[in-house]
C-alpha cells in the first residue's frame, strides 16, 4: 500500500497524473489568482518604487560625487600651477636681485676706479710739481753758487770781481 | 485506492513518483472546492511571504550603500527591469510590476518545490496554463488596443513573396494561438519530469545495492532542477517580454 494515503485520498479517485484531475483546477486558478494579486500589489505598490527610489539616489550620489571629484581635480591643477607661477616668479625675482647687485657692486667699482685714478694722477702731477719746484730751486742755487764761486775765484786770484761780466759769463756756461 | 493506480509495484519497489502532486485539503474533509484551503494555498502563500521578505523586508533600510538582502532585491529588480528594456522596448517599462510578478512567483515556486515534502505548484498545468493565458491575453489586448487593426500585420509577413502571404499567415496564426500552450507546457513539464525522475531514483533506493548511486543520481538531478527553476523562470519571463514585443511593435 502507499505510505501516504490519507482520508481525502482515499475517499476518491484521484488521475494517475493529478495534473489532469479536473476537481484540482478549480482551486489551483483561484488561490494563483489570488496569489499573484497579492504579490503585484506588494511589488507594485511597495517593493518596486522603494527599490527604483534606492536606486536612482545612489545614481544621483554617484553623479554628484564624481562632479566634486572632478572640481577637486580642477582644484588641485589649479593650486599646482599658482605654485608653479610663484616659482618662476620667485627665480625671475631672484635674478633680478642678483643682476641688479651685480651692476651696483660694478658702478660702484668703477666709480672708486675712476675715483683712485684720479687721486693718482693728482699726486702724480703734485709730484711732479714738486720735483720741478726742486728742479728750479737746484738750478737757482747752482747758478748763485756759479756766481758766489766765480766771484771769490776771481777776488782769490787778485782780479776784481764785475758782477755783470760775471753773471753773463755764468749765464753762458749754464746754457752750455 | 488513489495511489494504487499511480505506484507500479515491483519486486518490492514502490513508486510513487506523481503523488507529490496531489492536491490536498490542509484541514481535513474530502471536497475540494475552489476556495478550499490546500497545500496549494499553503505554498503560494510561502511563496508570497518568501517575495515579501526578500523584496520588501529585505530593502527596508533604504540603505545607500545595500546590505546582502538589499543587493539580492536589487539584483531581481535590475535583472528583470533590463530584460523588459532591452527585449520589449522602452514603451514596455509600465508593464514592468506585471513581469516582475510573474517572475518573482514562478522562481519561488520552482525553489521552494525542490525542498523535500514541499509542494510545487508549478508543476501543475492548471496553474501554468492561467500564467500563460493571462500573458495571451494582455498581449493580445494591448496589441488590438495599441495598435487596432494593424496589430493584424503581425500575421501578415509583408517580406514575402504574396504568393506565399496567405498561407504564411494560417501558420502565424496557428503559432499565434499555440504561444501560451507551449509557454505553459514548457514550465510545468520540465519543473514536473524534474520532481518525478527525482521520485524514481528515489525508490530504487529501497534497494540496499543500488542505494548510494541512487543518492549520487539524486544529487546530480537536484543539481540541474535547481538550474532548471531559475532557467525556466527565467526563459517564461522573456518569452513574455518577445510576446509583449510583438503587441508593442508588430511590424517584422
Amino acid at each position: 500500500m502507499a505510505t501516504n494515503t490519507n482520508a481525502a485520498e482515499a475517499a476518491y479517485s484521484v488521475h494517475p497524473m493529478p495534473q489532469l484531475e479536473p476537481s484540482f483546477w478549480g482551486n489551483q486558478v483561484f488561490w494563483l489568482l489570488v496569489t499573484l494579486v497579492v504579490i503585484y500589489f506588494v511589488l507594485s505598490r511597495i517593493a518596486l518604487p522603494r527599490i527604483a527610489a534606492v536606486l536612482a539616489e545612489r545614481q544621483g550620489t554617484i553623479t554628484n560625487d564624481l562632479a566634486k571629484a572632478e572640481e577637486l581635480k580642477a582644484k588641485a591643477v589649479e593650486a599646482e600651477e599658482a605654485y608653479n607661477k610663484a616659482l618662476a616668479d620667485a627665480r625671475a625675482e631672484a635674478q633680478r636681485i642678483a643682476a641688479e647687485t651685480k651692476a651696483e657692486m660694478q658702478a660702484e667699482l668703477d666709480a672708486a676706479t675712476v675715483k683712485a685714478d684720479a687721486e693718482i694722477a693728482e699726486k702724480l702731477a703734485e709730484s711732479e710739481k714738486a720735483i720741478a719746484e726742486i728742479r728750479a730751486n737746484a738750478l737757482a742755487s747752482v747758478e748763485a753758487v756759479a756766481k758766489d764761486t766765480a766771484a771769490e775765484l776771481i777776488t782769490a786770484l787778485g782780479g776784481e770781481a764785475d758782477d755783470k761780466a760775471v753773471d753773463a759769463a755764468v749765464a753762458a756756461r749754464m746754457k752750455g | 485506492m488513489a495511489s494504487e493506480a499511480q505506484g507500479a509495484k515491483e519486486g518490492g519497489l514502490e513508486f510513487h513518483p506523481m503523488d507529490q502532486f496531489i492536491v490536498k485539503p490542509l484541514f481535513g474533509g474530502d471536497e475540494i472546492a475552489w476556495y478550499t484551503i490546500t497545500n496549494v494555498t499553503l505554498w503560494m502563500a510561502l511563496a508570497v511571504i518568501g517575495i515579501t521578505a526578500m523584496m520588501v523586508i529585505g530593502t527596508s533600510r533604504r540603505a545607500m550603500i545595500p546590505s546582502r538582502s538589499q543587493s539580492i532585491g536589487e539584483l531581481a529588480y535590475g535583472f528583470i527591469y533590463k530584460m523588459v528594456e532591452d527585449v520589449a522596448g522602452k514603451d514596455a517599462v509600465k508593464f514592468f510590476p506585471y513581469i516582475m510578478t510573474l517572475f518573482m512567483f514562478i522562481v519561488f515556486a520552482n525553489f521552494l518545490g525542490l525542498l523535500p515534502m514541499s509542494f510545487t505548484t508549478t508543476s501543475h498545468f492548471a496553474v501554468t496554463i492561467t500564467l500563460a493565458l493571462l500573458v495571451f491575453v494582455t498581449v493580445t489586448v494591448v496589441g488590438f488596443v495599441k495598435n487596432g487593426a494593424a496589430f493584424l500585420g503581425l500575421f501578415w509577413v509583408s517580406s514575402a513573396p504574396l504568393a506565399l502571404r496567405p498561407i504564411l499567415a494560417v501558420i502565424e496564426v496557428i503559432s499565434y494561438f499555440v504561444r501560451p500552450v507551449s509557454h505553459s507546457i514548457r514550465l510545468a513539464g520540465n519543473v514536473m519530469a524534474g520532481h518525478a525522475v527525482i521520485k524514481v531514483f528515489a525508490g530504487f533506493a529501497a534497494l540496499a545495492v543500488v542505494s548510494p548511486l541512487s543518492i549520487v543520481a539524486i544529487t546530480a538531478m537536484y543539481g540541474l532542477e535547481v538550474l532548471v527553476a531559475f532557467i525556466q523562470a527565467y526563459v517564461f519571463t522573456i518569452l513574455t517580454c518577445v510576446y509583449l514585443k510583438d503587441a508593442l511593435h508588430p511590424s517584422h
